[in-house]
């Protein structure tokens, strides 16, 4: 079971596990704020939409196309 | 690693899965590029709350055990370096992938199309939902409200299911006489039949749509268009798709052509340009079953194996008149255009609202004067609600097709 931290919060979730449900099952779901500063959260679930964009060990990637691994440093935008 | 294939597939759901293992038989060496972690598609999504079936393992495995036959998974395709060569990109790393022939399987994406509320975090797709629960999206003793349009309705109201979630409402925004029309003549294609009494769902509504989610922080309702009148629902999600959309992108980039929003192929699942084939949902939605038998066609076609490909015409076809009956069925109801008010987002990137939109006469102008279309997702949301909203023809898409790093962008010059 991969143990990943998000915004400093550890959490550990299922092996397989995407990103996207790893916001969910460690705080609200939201991955980032809009340009007008609206919360957004994953909407598309498969790679196109871009809402769900986070920073992963400091690379910009996509909740929704990223599996969970053991040492990932997560940081939404808050 | 810069390298070159025989055959460079895009895609590894259905359509490229079987094209890879059909082109395997002729000694080419065989690349697939796919930008989920796993192979099998939207349809055969692989994850801690999935189970994929037999046909969709067994395909897995098969692809891993054929030696001439490469998967690079979480791979994207970020440009065109030059005839039959891309630049690509991973997690890790950019590099260059040059080929001698292409099928391109790209599959499909949902049509996400703005209602009041469908920003607030809660609000999903309809298939997009069942991805994000695959994944392992926690959804136990949730109330998920269902709506759009078509069969993934259903299935993804089954997964939500399965996993603990109740649903108070499936709204489909056809008329019950379509529904019962297209359930009635199913029997023709009996495995589907079978699936879909499967996953009937007593909260089914035909002729319902949604008019708003409701909620402040986040999704806590939704507003349904009825046939009795207006129903509120309160729920913690809810998943809305009307349909799906071909992802043409790397195919019109490639000089593809396109046809009433599908690339244009012909017996062999070959485009016009040379060496350059297609399968499976990019060339028009039909499901599973058309898919692996194009991506059949196409993958013995490339590779010259003609007679093998014209043995498998006869049940392109007999799923190809379930596909028509699909796009028939779930024809969207006028009204489906008409959900956003003025202050409603359309591009949900750079915050664009629908009354900025609506005075513009076209794609390019609203760009121009309202960024609609300039942020991350390069317009795919957008454009494709526009056009859907006002007939607006899509733009040409231009590299880099997804967001890339630099360090990935450098290697084009390594082509020159």
């Amino acid at each position: 079971m991969p143990e990943l931290s998000i915004d400093g919060h550890a959490l550990r979730v299922a092996q397989g596990t995407t990103l996207a449900a790893a916001l969910a099952l460690g705080g609200t779901g939201c991955s980032r704020t809009s340009v007008s500063g609206q919360r957004r959260a994953p909407l598309c679930g498969m790679g196109i939409c871009q809402e769900c964009r986070v920073t992963v060990d400091g690379q910009r990637r996509l909740a929704c196309q990223t599996l969970c691994r053991d040492g990932m440093r997560v940081e939404t935008q808050p | 690693m810069n390298a070159h294939v025989d055959l460079l597939i895009i895609g590894a759901g259905p359509a490229g899965m079987a094209a890879a293992l059909a082109a395997a038989n002729a000694d080419v060496k065989i690349a697939i590029l796919d930008d989920n972690p796993l192979p099998g598609g939207q349809i055969w999504r692989d994850g801690p709350q999935a189970s994929i079936p037999a046909k969709a393992s067994d395909l897995r495995q098969q692809i891993q055990d054929t030696p001439n036959i490469q998967l690079y998974s979480g791979t994207k395709v970020i440009a065109r370096a030059k005839a039959k060569q891309l630049l690509v990109e991973d997690a890790e790393r950019g590099w260059l992938i040059s080929y001698s022939t292409l099928i391109l399987c790209t599959g499909a994406r949902e049509l996400l199309l703005p209602f009041p509320g469908w920003t607030l975090p809660g609000v999903t797709g309809a298939g997009g939902l069942q991805a994000l629960i695959k994944g392992g999206l926690p959804v136990q003793d949730e109330r998920i409200v269902i709506s759009g349009s078509g069969p993934l309705l259903l299935a993804s109201a089954a997964t939500a299911k399965a996993n603990g979630a109740q649903i108070p409402r499936i709204a489909e925004q056809a008329s019950w006489a379509q529904v019962m029309g297209f359930a009635a003549r199913l029997g023709q294609w009996p495995n589907k039949a079978l699936q879909a009494f499967g996953l009937f769902d007593t909260h089914y509504r035909a002729g319902s749509h949604v008019i708003a989610a409701l909620g402040q922080d986040r999704v806590e309702g939704v507003r349904l268009q009825t046939a009795k009148g207006i129903e509120e629902v309160a729920c913690d999600r809810l998943a809305c798709g009307f349909g799906l959309v071909p992802n043409v992108e790397l195919g019109r980039a490639l000089g593809y052509d396109v046809h009433q929003g599908a690339l244009t192929v012909d017996q062999w699942q070959a485009s016009p340009l040379a060496d350059h084939y297609a399968a499976g949902e990019c060339t028009g939605f039909g499901g599973s079953e058309l898919a692996l038998v194009e991506g059949r066609i196409a993958g013995f076609a490339a590779v010259g194996l003609q007679s093998q490909a014209q043995a498998l015409w006869p049940e392109r076809q007999r799923w190809q008149r379930f596909a028509d009956q699909l796009q028939k069925t779930f024809a969207l109801d006028p009204a489906i255009r008409q959900l956003a008010s003025p202050d409603t987002l359309v591009c949900r990137c750079e915050d664009v609202a629908f009354s900025a939109l609506a005075m513009q006469p076209d794609w390019k102008q609203a760009k121009l004067a309202t960024r609609c279309g300039m942020g991350a997702c390069q317009g795919k949301i957008c454009s494709t609600a526009t056009q859907t909203l006002f007939g607006w023809e899509p733009p040409m898409p231009r590299p880099p097709f997804s967001p890339a790093r630099v360090s990935t962008l450098i290697h084009l010059e390594e082509s020159q």
